[in-house]
This record gives C-alpha cells, sequence and structure tokens, in this order.
C-alpha cells in the first residue's frame, strides 16, 4: 500500500461532485441552462477521470492503490480512508459513466419544466454521485457506513419530488426500509470495531487472516454469523435480495428516469459490492456456513422475479422485477466463493447498471412520449421510430444474455462459477439457468408488445424522434453493451488479483480451521 | 469555636463563569427597572453580554481540575464542557426570544433575568459535588423555569402549563430532596466524592455497623433521587408532564427547556450515580453496580415511549415534545453504561464522554427545530399543526432545507451531528455489554425516521401554498444558522468536540 502524497486522484474525484454541487447551488434558479450544464460538465470530468485512474491502476498488483489516510475521529480509530482495488475500481467507473447519462436522461425529460425547482435536483444529483464515489473508495467502516446511509437522501428526494403520482410513498418507503436494514449493520460496525481497536478495513480483514483478531464461529448462530448477519442483511436490501425485494418495484416505478437508471445502475451494487468486501474476507467462516442458505435465496429471487416480471402489465415494473431477477445472479456468484463467480459477479453488476439502465433509459422515453407505461398502450413502435427501436433491442438482447454481448459473459460466467462451487454445485446453476430462459421470455414479450405488431393506434403514429440528448443517453450504453460483450477480458484483467487473494483469504482461512 | 475559612479557601476563579452570570442576573433584574418599556430589547443584548462574558471565563476554566466553595462545587472538565453547552442554549434562546416576545405581545424585561437564572441554575447544577448544592441548584434552575412556562398567561394553554411544570416540579423535587436525607443517613455526608468513600470503604466492605440498614437506605435513598432527576430530564415513565409543558409554554422557552434542563439533569445524574455510587455493588468482584438494570429499564422504556407516541402527534411543539424524551432515552443508554464498572472507571470515561457529545449535538439540532417551528407559528400561537409545514420547501426554501436537516440529524443519519452522538451512545453502551440496551436504541432510531420525516414530506413532497413563515425574523434567523452551522460542524468534523469531551473523566479524577 503506497500512500499517495498530496491529494490522490480518488480524493480529487470523490470531492469534485460537492464542488459542484456548491457551483450549482450559486446559480440562479432562472439559469437553468447554466445549472444544467454545469451538473452535466461535472459528471463528464468525473467520468474522465474515473478513466485516468482506470488507466493507472496496476492490475498486477491485489492491495488498495491511490490510497489516502487522514484522520477523522482519532480516538475511536476512526479515519478519512480511501483506496482502490480490482473490487471497486469497475464500480467507480460504473458510477461515473451512468451519471452523464442519467442528466442527459434529464434534460431531455418534461418532469423538470413540469415539477420546477431545477436547481434541487441538479444539487441532489451531485450529492448522490459524491455519496455512491464515497462508498466504493472508502475503506473505513464508519465512514462507509455515512456514505451508505448518505445515498438515501437525496435518491429521497429524487422519488419523492419528481416522481409519479405515488411517489410519497415510495420515497419513505424506500427510505425507511433501506435505514432499517442498515442501523443494524451500525451495531455491528460497531462491535467489530471495538473488537479490533480500528475501523479500517484492510487492517480488520489482516487481523482477522492473521488470527489476532477471532469472531467465534460455531455454526449458523454463533457471534461470527451474528455479525455477518447484521451486515448481509443491509446489503441483502440494497440488491435486493428475495424476499427483501418489496421496496424496490415501488421506488423504480415511482421514480423519475434518471432516478431509476441510477437505483438500477450504482445504488443497488453497494450490496454486492459491501458482500464481497466486507463479508467474505471478514466473516470467512460465516460466509461459507451460510453461502447455500443464501444460494437458494438467490435462486429463488432468480425464479421469482423473472415469473413476476412476465405478469406485468407495466413497463417499468416489469424491468424492476427483471433487476430482482438479475440482482439474485449477482449474489449466487458472490456466494459461489470462487472466483469465476465473484469476478462473473463483478462484471454483471456492470452489465446490469448498464443495461437495466438503458431499458429504463428506453421506458422513460417512450413515456415522455405517450404519458402511459401500459404495454397494451403500445404496439409497431419500430415502424414509427426505427432507430430508437433498434436500441432498444439491443438492450433487450442484452438484458436477456445473448452471446455477443456484455449480459450472456457475465451470466455465463456466474453460472460457471457456481457449477464449480463447493458449497453450492450442480442444481443451484441447474435453477438459475432456467432463469436465463425465463428472461428471454419476458424481454421477448415485452419487446414484441411495444415495438413489433401493427402499428394501429393512431396516438403512436406521430410520436416525435429522438432529441440529441437522448442520443447522447442512449448510445453509450449501447456501446457499452457491445465492448463488455466482445472484448470482456479488458473488464477481467484489473479484478483478477484482486478477486483472487478474496478467494484465497476465505478458503485459506476455511481450510485451516478444518485442519485444526 | 468554628474556624472561618479565608476568601482564598473559597477557590473562586474556579466558580468565575457561573458567579459573573448569576451576578449579572441579579443586576439585570435592577438594571431593568430602568430600562423603558418600549425598549426591552436592550434587557436582552445585556443578557447576552453576561452569557459571552460567562462563555469567556468557561473557556479560561476548561483545563482547571479543582474544588471550589469548601468541597461543594467541582470545577473540572466536566463542568466546562457542559457549561459550553448551557451557555450555548441561552445564548441562541435569547436570539430566538428577542423578535417573539414582540411579536406575541409578551415582551417583559423580567424574562431575560428568568432566563439567566434558570442558566445559572443548571451551571451550578452540573459543577455540584454535594448533594445539597444539586438540590439548591436543581430549585435554581426549576423555578424560573415554571415562571417561564407560564409567561403567556393569561393565554389557557400557558398557565396550565406553568401550572402542571409547577405542581409536579415540586414533587420531584421533593422526591429528591427526600432520597438525599436517606443517602446522607446511609453514609452520614453529602459530599459526592465522599459518598463514593463511604460506599466503597465501609459499606459494601462489611466493616460497618448496621450495614444492612444502611445498605437498604442507601438503595432507598438513590431510588428517590433517580425519581426526582428522572423528572427533570422526563424520562419514562415519569415523562407524562412534558408534552402538555411544552406545547403551552412560548415555543422559545420550550426549546430551551428542552435542552437546558435536561443538561442540568443528566449532569446531576452522572455525577451522582457515575461518582457517588459508582462502586455500589453487591459483591466487590461484580462487573456492574446495582443502579444499572433500573437505568437500562428507563432508557429503554423512555426510547421505546417517545419514539411510538410521537409518531401519532399532529402538533410540531407536542412532536418535538415526545422526540426530546425519546433522545432522554439515549442519553439515559449512556448513564445505564457508565453503570458497568469498567467503563465507569477505566480512563477515559467514553459514556459520559458520550453523554456529553450527545448533549451538544443535540442541542444544536433540538434548538434549530423549535426556531423554524417558530417561524412558521403566528402571533396568536396557532401555526403549531405538522400541516402547517405544507408547502415550506417552495416558499421559504432555506428554512426548509436546514429543517430537513434538522429533521435529519434527530433521525441520525450520517453527515449530521445527531449521527455521531448516535454512533458514541451506541460504542459506550456495547463497550459496556448493553447490547440489547443498544439494539433498542438503533430500532427505535428507525421508528424515530417515521415521525422526523414526515415534516420533511410535508415540506417537499406535498402540493400546497406554502406558510409565508413571517416569524422568520432576522434574530431568529441567526439562530437558526447558528444551530445549522453546529449540525453540520459536528457532523462533519465531530474530532472539533471529542476532542474537549476526550479529556472529561467523572470517576478517574476522585482517584488520584
Amino acid at each position: 500500500m503506497m500512500e499517495a502524497s498530496g491529494l490522490s486522484l480518488l480524493t480529487v474525484i470523490l470531492f469534485l461532485p460537492l464542488v459542484g454541487m456548491t457551483i450549482i447551488a450559486a446559480i440562479p434558479e432562472a439559469q437553468g441552462r447554466n445549472i444544467r450544464y454545469t451538473a452535466l460538465g461535472f459528471s463528464l470530468v468525473i467520468f474522465a477521470l474515473t478513466l485516468v485512474m482506470w488507466a493507472s491502476y496496476n492490475p498486477a498488483d491485489p492491495g488498495l492503490q491511490m490510497v489516502q489516510r487522514w484522520d477523522w475521529l482519532p480516538t475511536f480509530g476512526v479515519s478519512y480512508f480511501v483506496g482502490v482495488d480490482g473490487v471497486s475500481l469497475l464500480m467507480i467507473v460504473l458510477t461515473g459513466f451512468i451519471m452523464p447519462v442519467a442528466i442527459f436522461a434529464s434534460m431531455a425529460s418534461h418532469i423538470l419544466e413540469e415539477r420546477g425547482r431545477e436547481k434541487l435536483y441538479y444539487a441532489f444529483l451531485m450529492l448522490l454521485e459524491w455519496a455512491m464515489l464515497g462508498a466504493f473508495m472508502i475503506q473505513d467502516l464508519i465512514v462507509f457506513y455515512i456514505f451508505f446511509e448518505v445515498t438515501l437522501v437525496p435518491m429521497y428526494f429524487l422519488i419523492g419530488i419528481w416522481g409519479s403520482e405515488n411517489r410519497v410513498y415510495a420515497a419513505v418507503k424506500f427510505f425507511l426500509y433501506t435505514l432499517a436494514g442498515s442501523v443494524l449493520m451500525l451495531l455491528a460496525i460497531l462491535y467489530v470495531g471495538n473488537q479490533a481497536g480500528t475501523f479500517a478495513i484492510p487492517e480488520i480483514i489482516a487481523a482477522v487472516q492473521s488470527g489476532a483478531l477471532v469472531f467465534p464461529f460455531s455454526g449458523l448462530f454463533s457471534t461470527q454469523s451474528f455479525l455477518f448477519l447484521g451486515f448481509f442483511i443491509a446489503m441483502a436490501i440494497k440488491v435486493p435480495l428475495w424476499p427483501l425485494h418489496s421496496w424496490l418495484p415501488d421506488a423504480h416505478v415511482q421514480a423519475p428516469t434518471a432516478g431509476s437508471v441510477i437505483l438500477a445502475g450504482v445504488l443497488l451494487k453497494l450490496g454486492g459490492y459491501g458482500m464481497i468486501r466486507i463479508l467474505l474476507p471478514m466473516f470467512p467462516e460465516a460466509s461459507v456456513a451460510w453461502a447455500p442458505v443464501i444460494g437458494v435465496l438467490a435462486v429463488i429471487g432468480i425464479i421469482y422475479g423473472a415469473w413476476v416480471s412476465y405478469a406485468q402489465t407495466d413497463a417499468k415494473k416489469l424491468v424492476a422485477y427483471s433487476s430482482v431477477s438479475h440482482m439474485g445472479f449477482i449474489v449466487l456468484g458472490i456466494f459461489a466463493l470462487n472466483s469465476q463467480g465473484i469476478q462473473g459477479s463483478i462484471l454483471q453488476m456492470v452489465n446490469h447498471g448498464i443495461s437495466t439502465g438503458g431499458l429504463f433509459l428506453v421506458v422513460g422515453m417512450l413515456y415522455e412520449r405517450r404519458h402511459t407505461k401500459a404495454l397494451d398502450a403500445y404496439g409497431g413502435i419500430w415502424k414509427a421510430l426505427p432507430v430508437f427501436g433498434a436500441i432498444s433491442l439491443v438492450l433487450t438482447m442484452s438484458s436477456m444474455g445473448l452471446p455477443g454481448l456484455n449480459g450472456f459473459v457475465g451470466e455465463f460466467t456466474i453460472l460457471m462459477g457456481t457449477f464449480g462451487s463447493e458449497y453450492l454445485g450442480f442444481f443451484f446453476a441447474l435453477f438459475a439457468t432456467l432463469g436465463v430462459i425465463l428472461a428471454a421470455v419476458y424481454m421477448l414479450y415485452m419487446f414484441q408488445k411495444v415495438f413489433m405488431g401493427e402499428l394501429d393506434k393512431e396516438e403512436n403514429k406521430h410520436l416525435h424522434g429522438l432529441s440529441w440528448q437522448e442520443y447522447a443517453a442512449l448510445v453509450p450504453v449501447v456501446v457499452g453493451c457491445f465492448i463488455i460483450g466482445i472484448y470482456p477480458a479488458l473488464f477481467f484483467a484489473p479484478m483478477d488479483s484482486t478477486v483472487g487473494q478474496i478467494v484465497a483469504q476465505v478458503t485459506q482461512f476455511v481450510t485451516t480451521v478444518a485442519a485444526r | 469555636m468554628i474556624p472561618v475559612p479565608s476568601l482564598s479557601e473559597f477557590n473562586l476563579q474556579y466558580t468565575l463563569p457561573a458567579l459573573s452570570l448569576t451576578v449579572w442576573a441579579c443586576i439585570l433584574l435592577l438594571v431593568d427597572l430602568w430600562i423603558p418599556k418600549e425598549r426591552k430589547e436592550t434587557t436582552a443584548w445585556l443578557a447576552a453580554g453576561g452569557v459571552v462574558f460567562a462563555f469567556i471565563a468557561n473557556a479560561f476554566t476548561f483545563n482547571t481540575d479543582g474544588e471550589a466553595m469548601l468541597g461543594m462545587f467541582r470545577a473540572d472538565q466536566f463542568t466546562a464542557f457542559s457549561n459550553l453547552v448551557i451557555l450555548a442554549t441561552t445564548f441562541i434562546g435569547i436570539l430566538m426570544s428577542v423578535d417573539y416576545l414582540k411579536r406575541t405581545g409578551i415582551e417583559r424585561g423580567e424574562y431575560y433575568s428568568l432566563l439567566l437564572f434558570a442558566t445559572v441554575g443548571t451551571m451550578w447544577m452540573v459543577a455540584a459535588n454535594d448533594l445539597i448544592t444539586v438540590f439548591v441548584a436543581l430549585e435554581l434552575l426549576s423555578i424560573p423555569l415554571y415562571v417561564l412556562a407560564a409567561f403567556r398567561a393569561p393565554d389557557l394553554k400557558s398557565e396550565e402549563s406553568g401550572l402542571k411544570y409547577f405542581i409536579l416540579g415540586a414533587f420531584a423535587s421533593a422526591f429528591f430532596v427526600y432520597g438525599a436525607a436517606l443517602v446522607y443517613g446511609a453514609t452520614g455526608t453529602t459530599n459526592i466524592p465522599a459518598i463514593l468513600q463511604a460506599v466503597s470503604a465501609t459499606l459494601f466492605s462489611g466493616e460497618a455497623a448496621n450495614a444492612g440498614a444502611a445498605q437498604l437506605l442507601l438503595l432507598l435513598g438513590s431510588g428517590l433521587m433517580l425519581v426526582g432527576l428522572g423528572f427533570k430530564v422526563a424520562a419514562a415513565p415519569f415523562h407524562m408532564w412534558t408534552p402538555d409543558v411544552y406545547e403551552g409554554a412560548p415555543t422559545p422557552v420550550t426549546a430551551i427547556m428542552s435542552v437546558g434542563a435536561k443538561v442540568g439533569g443528566f449532569a446531576a445524574m452522572l455525577r451522582i450515580f457515575g461518582t457517588g455510587f459508582a462502586t455500589l455493588a453487591p459483591a466487590a468482584t461484580a462487573s456492574s453496580t446495582d443502579w444499572q438494570t433500573i437505568m437500562w429499564l428507563i432508557a429503554a422504556l423512555t426510547m421505546i415511549l417517545g419514539n411510538l407516541i410521537a409518531i401519532s402527534q399532529t402538533n410540531i411543539k407536542r412532536m418535538l415534545a415526545y422526540s426530546s424524551i425519546a433522545h432522554g432515552g439515549y442519553i439515559m443508554m449512556a448513564v445505564a453504561a457508565t453503570g458497568t464498572v469498567s467503563v465507569g472507571t477505566g480512563l477515559p470515561n467514553s459514556a459520559a464522554q458520550a453523554a456529553l457529545f450527545y448533549l451538544l449535538a443535540y442541542m444544536f439540532t433540538n434548538l434549530g427545530a423549535f426556531a423554524v417551528a417558530m417561524a412558521v407559528e403566528k402571533n396568536d400561537g396557532s401555526g403549531t399543526q405538522m400541516e402547517d409545514f405544507v408547502g415550506l420547501g417552495k416558499s421559504r426554501p432555506m428554512l426548509a432545507l436546514m429543517m430537513a436537516i434538522f429533521m435529519l440529524s434527530l433521525t441520525g443519519i450520517p453527515g449530521t451531528a445527531g449521527f455521531i452522538g448516535k454512533i458514541l451512545i451506541f460504542q459506550s453502551s456495547l463497550e459496556a455489554g448493553l447490547i440489547p440496551l443498544a439494539i433498542i436504541g438503533v430500532l427505535t432510531s428507525i421508528i424515530s425516521g417515521f415521525y422526523y420525516l414526515r415534516v420533511v414530506v410535508n415540506m417537499y413532497l406535498r402540493d400546497g401554498e406554502g406558510d409565508k413563515a413571517e416569524g422568520a425574523t432576522p434574530y431568529l434567523n441567526w439562530a437558526v444558522y447558528a444551530s445549522f452551522a453546529g449540525t453540520m460542524l459536528l457532523g462533519i468534523l465531530p474530532f472539533l468536540a471529542t476532542d474537549l469531551t476526550q479529556r472529561v473523566s467523572l470517576v478517574a479524577s476522585l482517584f488520584p
């Protein structure tokens, strides 16, 4: 671990959104154009810097890089501690990528003209970006928790102020549901910190691995397992894992388009990221013990999400439930507890962010034109908007995992990992594969309902074409689908060594325990 | 012949902050007579000046550690930090009061003198090193507050508030003083460190004659004192008076009462139980004191009741009243934690530190919330319903934003002072091994999110005209800004305050 002198690149990236927020707050409400472009400019610069970060990242080193650490609450061993490794790298880049897309989508949306308060909206987007970047970069449990929670506040307002009819209910449900999960995590964090004497994640992991810090483990219900569950429930609600998913459809359906894109694109990933970063290396025995149970929940989620998706008549709900299914894959891959599974999960988090984010954009753009999300209201849109139809086709295919596109790579790797896993195995892989087939069913069903068939409804015949902002939001997403699909090695390369280390931390520890 | 102590033996320099403000309050009472009726604002600024002087004097006493007034007064970091909270409360309270009193037509000079007397009472109370000092200070704190609660007379609600507070408060004082008498009977002293000596050296060592009877007296006495102090801090089940009193009293008085009386009560509780009865354990080897279980139950009950009943409130002042009960429960958690011997005697005393930090954080946040509530309140005392906040996000964006931050801070959302306060409290209760209590604490904070968010929902998410918030006068705005700055600063740079609190140690200073 090399500590940066002066400001690390990560610190710069992390605090740029706050600078942006301050500038936006200083612009008068009347200058909507300046507000929009300031937000866009900042998000683009941040994305560019995350790419610079990727370029200067050394994939051979499994540890943290670009580290920076300052004392924050020294009495309690809490510090501002940022660093990037193979797990967080892609998450940070994904955050950088999704934000400009969401801002382009907001620029093309009527919701801001309708509800006003543009300044507040973009200020919240910047605050959200800050919180998300922080959650991925921070290596200190308390500060991680802070960022993890702060993401709730702007999202709550985005749903609550600029959402659709039932927005207040959805916003409050989202806030309280996720808060409930994470306060138990706070207790677990305090307990761990008390035992370890520090809250720095790498130090705690090192202490656990060296045996200096022992969380007693004697089965599914013992100290270590309770701590594990404290963290796990918070993460599982965020992901969301069946049966803790019920906030998600409400939040997604009521959120404005940009909110849905960010929620699906980045926020859900906090859960998966947290599992890999904290749960596996800190509580290896509990992770192994609970893996089959979690695997079963994940598989149920995969099939349940897909099944319920198919029954939806509301396009946005359909995509929301498909998220439950896809996130099930990610949890399954993580708890395969082998390199393939975890790498597949990380990549699938990126994939899901891009393709489901993209699908929310598509649904949002349809809504802009027709003011309805009911599948029945559409039909034959391909004929009215052929380019839009083609883009949507790519995103649909990517979401159902067509080879050559990104979804396939992720799901295939996860299934490989599950199949080869000591803890899960054949049957888990079998049922998960069923999920892949069902995905094809509901995705094609949606596509066919909306884009295929006769253009028989009068209102659908004269839809206005896509604006440049809408293209600017959709095209990068589609390009992303292709790049990952065709050249996945580019994305696997940086995570390889770090994931290898985590797997070694889990398995090595477990085998030494068995040997004892 | 009784020896007459020389003046230097009183160590008056240690008491300078409290003493100077006491003298100033008396002088102000007289000076006010010469201030013409239409220029009563002058009295406010004179009072504020005294507070500022005491604040500066207090800063100089921060590193002292000694006794004054022949052992009746203890000047240490605990005193200094509590004084800081109290003086800041009064200063912000004066800012809130100036325009409010004018526009509601109750501007009278004695208001500020009474306010200063209450402040002074709290200051003597946090420094009290003797049960008699605690009692006298308790009365000095309470009596001006009874009067202030009824300051809006002949408004019926205000009169009801004052009378209720007075009658129940008098009962509570009686409980306290009877408890103190019993403790004196058991230990032969009212001096807190001497009580510690008596308890640890003789009562539980089996050397004393009639040890059994003395132990019984001691337990009864400490229990009665807990009732008296529990009333002052509005801990369940002694909280019944709070909502009515808070609702009826003029809002700035409510704001000051909700913080000041709590600081005094908890400080006395920490001194008496954390110091005096620190070794009150059934066996020398016991890891926790006798009173821990009861504190723990009170804390749990207070958090649960306060938070649950707050949900159904439709009046902002009543909601904040129940919320202040609930927050008392969180501080009570820290008090209970000091009952674990390893936490109580270890250096540093993290539970007392957590309680102090929490009080500071709560002070800023709660005063801010009350200040915004005052801005929305109308001259005739209406406009205190939750519904009155609908649309405030549009009509008064800055005010609404700050109210939202205060609500998030009360919930304990990261980035605000409330969060740091909560983690310190939870941390100390885990350290003391009170894991179930910590779990109750976090679960009730989720419940609290429910009613705090309702204010935010009303301000931002519901469409409505939006109140003009005509009460948001310049001085009141300054009070809001100051509270906001404190809330955010402690949330983002908590070490500013933890650097001060970490020097606080209650029990350790008694074992040289």
